[in-house]
């Protein structure tokens, strides 16, 4: 790990200061991407802005028709927390699902959210969900935040503060794990939102998570595992590496669609 | 491990920090240059070699103790980051010549080691289970949360049987 100077703000407010003062700093919340990325020298922020002393931004709540999760929540806690467990308990599952028990005491939504890894789980429930991704500067939809892999529509002084999530009428996730590094070799998330019903997909696109408006149109016809019988994803454009090809993939996308629609109608 | 000068041989340019904490019940300080992990603060500074490094990139568990309770990978979190709160390591269990921790008995008993190099971050990681789980746990439950524990000797089976056994035994121990 290269040098860098350790700053610890206890507002938003002045951790976005230190960023505009600071040329290349970075924010650190649980570390647990940025600190392997770190180690292996792949990163080298002279500067380093803790977020995880600030009060105040990492709670969970109701705000009318929608969860409201603070950017600085870990993963332990919006698994275990009963008002995500009444209001998407889906959202709560996938919580469970990332990494391990360690992991998941020390990392948190925003820092997955911006990091935008294409192999992690957040992201397919905030696209899925149509969530809205709270800055200190502005409010972004997640067709416009995610912006391929490991990008994001961040600025260099922006922070995320919260994530405020519609309640869907029915939703789950499925996630095939990696069985080495536990993140999704595919990962499908389906909702059933007053608005219509969205299917997106991770692990899988080599631009990170993507929507599959294909499964959308037949799910909204009628919302049941039969509906995507016949139906495929192309594997053109999927990821293929030592741990499955992109026709491996595309099946996984497939199967595991009807299995989150499933799991979904089982629950309401 | 990723190598680090050591205290005293640093540059000028090194921006040192000041960090307090708790470790084990007693208050302990360091001026620490802020690249140094959890763990290095740990093993190197406070000479508290009980927590492994095993991989040194947050797979392994070996490194886990609690940081305000709860299980955590003290190769994957900054030293800096954990200033002002509170950490136990494995020596933090049960007080030195008293009786074993049931856990640490529960792993003895039944042979939930063999050369006992994953043996503290399993320990850590079971205490911290039974604490959120509760006492009665199901092989498949404990399996599952032994996700980021790995251990290259035992083949899991005997150490999943010391931690229920553990598990149960805590419930009528004053050790928390
Ligand atoms: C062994 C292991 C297994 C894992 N398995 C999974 C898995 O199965 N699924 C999965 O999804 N993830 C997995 N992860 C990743 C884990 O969930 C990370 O904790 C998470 O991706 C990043 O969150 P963090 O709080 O640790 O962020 P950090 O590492 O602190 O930060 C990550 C990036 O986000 C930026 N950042 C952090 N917070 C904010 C904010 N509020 N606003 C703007 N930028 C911010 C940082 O500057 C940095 O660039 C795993 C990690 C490990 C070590
Ligand atoms: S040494 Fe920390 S997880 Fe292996
Ligand atoms: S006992 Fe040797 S690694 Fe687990």
């Amino acid at each position: 790990m290269y040098e860098f100077k350790y700053h610890r703000p206890s507002t938003v407010r002045q951790a976005a200061n230190l960023l505009i003062k600071n040329e290349d700093a970075k924010l650190i919340a649980g570390g647990h991407t940025l600190v392997p990325v770190m180690k292996q020298r792949l990163a080298a922020p002279p500067h380093i802005i803790d977020l995880s002393h600030i009060e105040g931004v990492d709670g969970i709540e109701m705000k009318g028709r929608s969860l409201v999760i603070g950017a600085l929540a870990k993963h332990a806690n919006v698994a275990a927390s009963p008002i995500v467990g009444e209001a998407i308990p889906a959202l709560a599952e996938l919580a469970g699902l990332i990494g391990d028990p360690a992991v998941r005491h020390k990392g948190t939504i925003g820092g997955s959210l911006a990091n935008n890894d294409p192999t992690a789980d957040y992201p397919a429930a905030v696209m899925a969900l149509g969530a809205t991704i709270v800055t200190n500067k502005r409010k972004l939809k997640p067709e416009e935040f995610f912006q391929g892999l490991f990008t994001t529509a961040l600025e260099s002084d922006e922070i995320i503060t919260k994530v405020s999530f519609p309640v869907p009428k029915k939703a789950a996730y499925i996630k095939f794990r990696n069985q080495a590094s536990r993140y999704a070799l595919v990962g499908v998330f389906v909702a059933r939102l007053p608005s219509g019903v969205r299917v997106t997909v991770t692990g899988a696109g080599s631009d990170g998570v993507f929507r599959v408006e294909a499964f959308e149109a037949a799910l909204q016809k009628r919302f049941s595992p039969k509906a995507l019988d016949g139906l495929t994803v192309p594997a053109e454009g999927l990821n293929s590496d030592l741990h499955g090809s992109a026709e491996y993939r595309a099946h996984l996308i497939g199967v595991l669609a009807k299995r989150a629609v499933e799991a979904a109608n089982n629950r309401a | 491990m990723t190598v680090l000068p050591r205290n005293g041989a640093r540059t000028k340019r090194v921006h040192m920090a000041k960090i307090s904490m708790i470790v084990n019940g007693n208050p302990v300080t360091g001026n620490i240059d802020p690249r140094t992990l959890l763990v290095q603060f740990l093993r190197e500074n406070l000479r508290l070699t009980g927590t492994h490094v095993g991989c040194d990139t947050s797979q392994c568990g070996a490194c886990v103790v609690h940081l305000d309770g709860k299980a955590v990978k003290s190769c994957t979190t900054l030293a800096v980051m954990a200033d002002g709160h509170e950490v136990k390591t494995i020596e933090g269990l049960a007080a030195d010549g008293a009786p074993l921790h049931p856990m640490q008995e529960a792993f003895r008993e039944h042979h939930g080691l063999q050369c006992g190099f994953c043996t503290p971050g399993m320990i850590m990681t079971a205490v911290d289970l039974v604490h959120r789980k509760g006492h009665d746990l199901s092989d498949h439950l404990i399996r599952e949360e032994l996700e980021g524990n790995l251990c290259r000797c035992t083949g899991y089976q005997n150490i999943v049987a010391s931690i229920a056994a553990g598990a149960k035994a805590m419930a009528k121990s004053d050790l928390a």
